[in-house]
């Protein structure tokens, strides 16, 4: 006691409690820089998705309206006789009530007509022609008849041509200003919801062209993608994980399955072209084709998926299965695989999203072709959504870049929707052992 | 009186129902069972009781093959049932463990109502022509499990939804449901409240009439409550089995001398 006391006063080593509190505020220090970090990095993930759905929507938003004009068309029975009907002159019976409208211009000059026709989308003729066909009473008589306007014309509608430009600039001229102006005043301008965004297949004209026929290239496309990859890669994952011995094979074939997902899709579409158009001789363009390339793609993440959701099922449950003396078939298909069914099905919905926006191998098997109708089966040639952005996006005409981000933002659409299901999946069926 | 049923039940305990001979099992490497030999007599409940990792669950679960659906493990020796070596290439795991139940640590009955898992071991081997015989193999199955008051009404009702100790008893239901000659218990109690093991034990005591029940138990309390014979199982070795009286108050082996007064374990 008296030896401590009365010994000399060394340095006292510091208790840890103060080493503690010592490093606690260089310790705390670190954790907000890192939060900061952390919060600055989704920041600019979130700045990123903004600016890219923004740039998206401030420029397709346009498209979802089609300026339209609304005619009083006198079927000329001159002009289409009953005897050879579809090949009347519709163009002319037109032209006539376009001249009706503008009453101040001299529709005797030929070139003056075809500008004033032009005002028309090319398409209203053989819209024209379509309800004369369907209904010849029409002969003859006077009806009322809203079809688009064409391009240049729809864009000065909308502020995309603007009238300050001068004149040699711009497309839409002086005169042709003042015509549509004349018919605006007379109320015959309208600019509804652009349907034929969704009712029109592929067309050379902007205001005519439409995403029906990509709509059903990609849906022919998903469901045969889905219909091969989906049994093909739920059998291959139950087989490895539940029934393969363990060894050297399994553990390669377990490898190549990932690296499988990893291969670049245009590696793929290189394979379709040489295995499935180029030996067994199946159509190009095709959706089926393109499913079948795209099913190639999204097996493995099935595979994968469906490994990890049959992985998930606790084995207690596969215990109790065997112990009451079910067989092992019986214990995966009865117990294992519906517990595992939501994690299969949410995998699924991400592999086809992902196949559903996949652009590379659909260009490699042919699907970027210029088609103006819808497949009718998966066997007829076709576009997918993203082909059809691809096409629109190197048209030259104006109209296409508001139709590019609203083909875009439908493909984005499909997309968000598909993995909002997966996750309600998730969600409604996951399971709490 | 008394003491004719006495009698009447030593000689049925005499009935053996399963021999193991130099029963040997290998996890990859490891020796976990090391040349058991045992009597399992029929009617009567059996414990197994020993030190964390001694190897008694691994020893219960070759009694059904259930260490077959683990790749790395081997198992040597002569199991047999009735006379007939469970281990034999004619012996079929399902055939095999249809004849043999088990009930495990956790309560795991299947995410289907109660009723299906009742059902489930009836149906998969065809037990029942017809719905109105299911039915009454499952009442009948409920009633033995000692559950059938509490959820007659609610048949149709998530077995998970359950309370623990409810769910346990829907086990054992469901694995005399398939009407088994012997019943296998790993630990049935060890993850239920007091409450809970007090029915089950009485639940286990009550089985007894009709199957030879073994169960692994960590508790010697439980052993010496439920079980008439008890085998000490120690590093892989079958240390003593004998009467459980004879194992708790005149153990012959110092090993399970130490055990049961808490020395080793």
């Amino acid at each position: 006691m008296t030896d401590i006391t009365n010994a000399p006063a060394v340095p006292r080593k510091a208790t840890s409690t103060e080493l503690v509190a010592a490093s606690l505020k260089r310790r705390r220090r670190k954790q907000i820089r890192l939060q900061w970090i952390g919060l600055g990095a989704i920041s600019i993930a979130f700045l990123m998705l903004f600016i890219l759905v923004a740039s998206l929507v401030s420029t397709g938003w346009q498209a979802f309206t089609q300026t339209h004009v609304t005619l009083e068309v006198y079927v000329d029975p001159e002009e289409v006789p009953e005897d050879r009907l579809p090949r009347g002159g519709f163009r002319d019976v037109l032209g006539a009530s376009m001249g009706q409208m503008l009453p101040d211009v001299d529709m005797s000059a030929r070139e003056t007509a075809r500008a004033v026709e032009g005002i028309l989308s090319n398409g209203a003729q053989f819209e024209l022609r379509d309800r004369v066909v369907a209904d010849p009473s029409l002969i003859g008589q006077t009806f009322t008849m809203t079809v688009p306007v064409s391009d240049p014309y729809d864009q000065l509608n909308k502020g995309l041509i603007e009238r300050e430009t001068e004149e040699v600039n711009r497309r839409v001229k002086d005169n042709e200003i003042a015509w549509f102006d004349t018919l605006a005043d007379s109320g015959a301008i309208s600019k509804p919801f652009n349907w034929g965004l969704f009712t029109n297949a592929d067309s050379r004209f902007p205001e005519l062209a439409g995403l029906k026929g990509a709509l059903v290239g990609s849906f022919w496309a998903l469901l045969t993608c889905f219909l091969i990859s989906f049994p093909l890669a739920i059998g291959a994952a139950i087989y490895l994980e539940e029934f393969a011995p363990k060894n050297k094979l399994s553990d390669f074939i377990e490898v190549n399955i990932n690296n499988l997902a990893a291969v670049p899709s245009v590696v793929f579409g290189l394979l379709a072209l040489a295995v499935f158009i180029g030996w067994f001789g199946m159509p190009r363009s095709a959706p089926f084709v393109g499913g079948l390339t795209l099913a190639l793609m999204t097996m493995p993440t099935i595979i994968i998926a469906t490994r990890a959701a049959l992985k998930a099922v606790p084995p207690s449950i596969r215990e109790a299965a065997l112990g009451l003396g079910a067989s092992k078939q019986q214990v995966v298909f009865q117990h294992v695989l519906p517990l595992a069914m939501p994690g299969i099905l949410t995998g699924t919905i991400i592999g086809l999203a992902q196949a559903l926006g996949e652009t590379a191998p659909l260009l490699l098997i042919g699907m970027n072709a210029f088609i103006t109708s819808a497949a009718s089966s998966p066997f007829d040639s076709s576009t997918a959504l993203p082909t059809q952005i691809f096409i629109w996006a190197d048209s030259p005409e104006r109209g296409f870049v508001s139709r590019t981000s609203a083909a875009i933002l439908v493909l984005l659409g499909f997309l968000v929707t598909m993995n909002a299901i997966a996750i309600y999946f998730r969600q409604k069926f996951e399971r709490k052992w | 009186m008394n003491n004719m049923r006495k009698i009447e039940r030593d000689v049925k305990m005499t009935d053996t129902k399963i021999t193991a001979r130099s029963v040997n099992v290998h996890y990859g490497d490891t020796h976990a069972i090391k040349d058991v030999d045992v009597n399992i007599a029929d009617k009567t409940v059996t414990a197994f009781i020993g030190p964390s990792g001694c190897g008694k669950s691994t020893f219960l679960r070759c009694l059904n093959r259930m260490n077959d659906t683990i790749d790395i493990c081997r198992v040597t020796g002569e199991i047999k049932i009735d006379d007939k070596d469970i281990n034999h290439k004619s012996v079929d795991p399902v055939q095999l463990r249809a004849q043999v139940g088990m009930v495990f640590q956790k309560p795991n009955p299947f995410p289907k109502s109660i009723y299906d898992n009742i059902a489930y071991g009836p149906r998969i081997h065809g037990l029942s022509k017809s719905k109105s015989e299911l039915d009454e193999i499952v009442e009948r199955a409920l009633r033995r499990g000692a559950i059938w008051d509490e959820v007659k009404d609610r048949l149709d009702q998530p077995g998970t939804g359950l309370s623990g100790g409810q769910q346990q008893r829907l086990c054992i239901a469901r694995a005399v449901a398939t009407e088994p000659e012997v019943l296998l218990m790993d630990e049935p109690c060890s993850a239920l409240d007091p409450i809970a093991t007090a029915q089950v034990e009485e639940l286990i005591d009550e089985l007894r009439q009709d199957y030879s029940v073994v169960i692994v138990t960590h508790s010697m309390q439980q052993a010496a409550r439920v079980s008439q014979k008890t085998a000490f199982f120690h590093l892989g070795n079958l240390v003593e089995f004998n009467d459980t009286g004879e194992i708790f108050t005149n153990p012959s082996d110092p090993r399970t001398e130490s055990y049961i007064t808490g020395r080793i374990g």
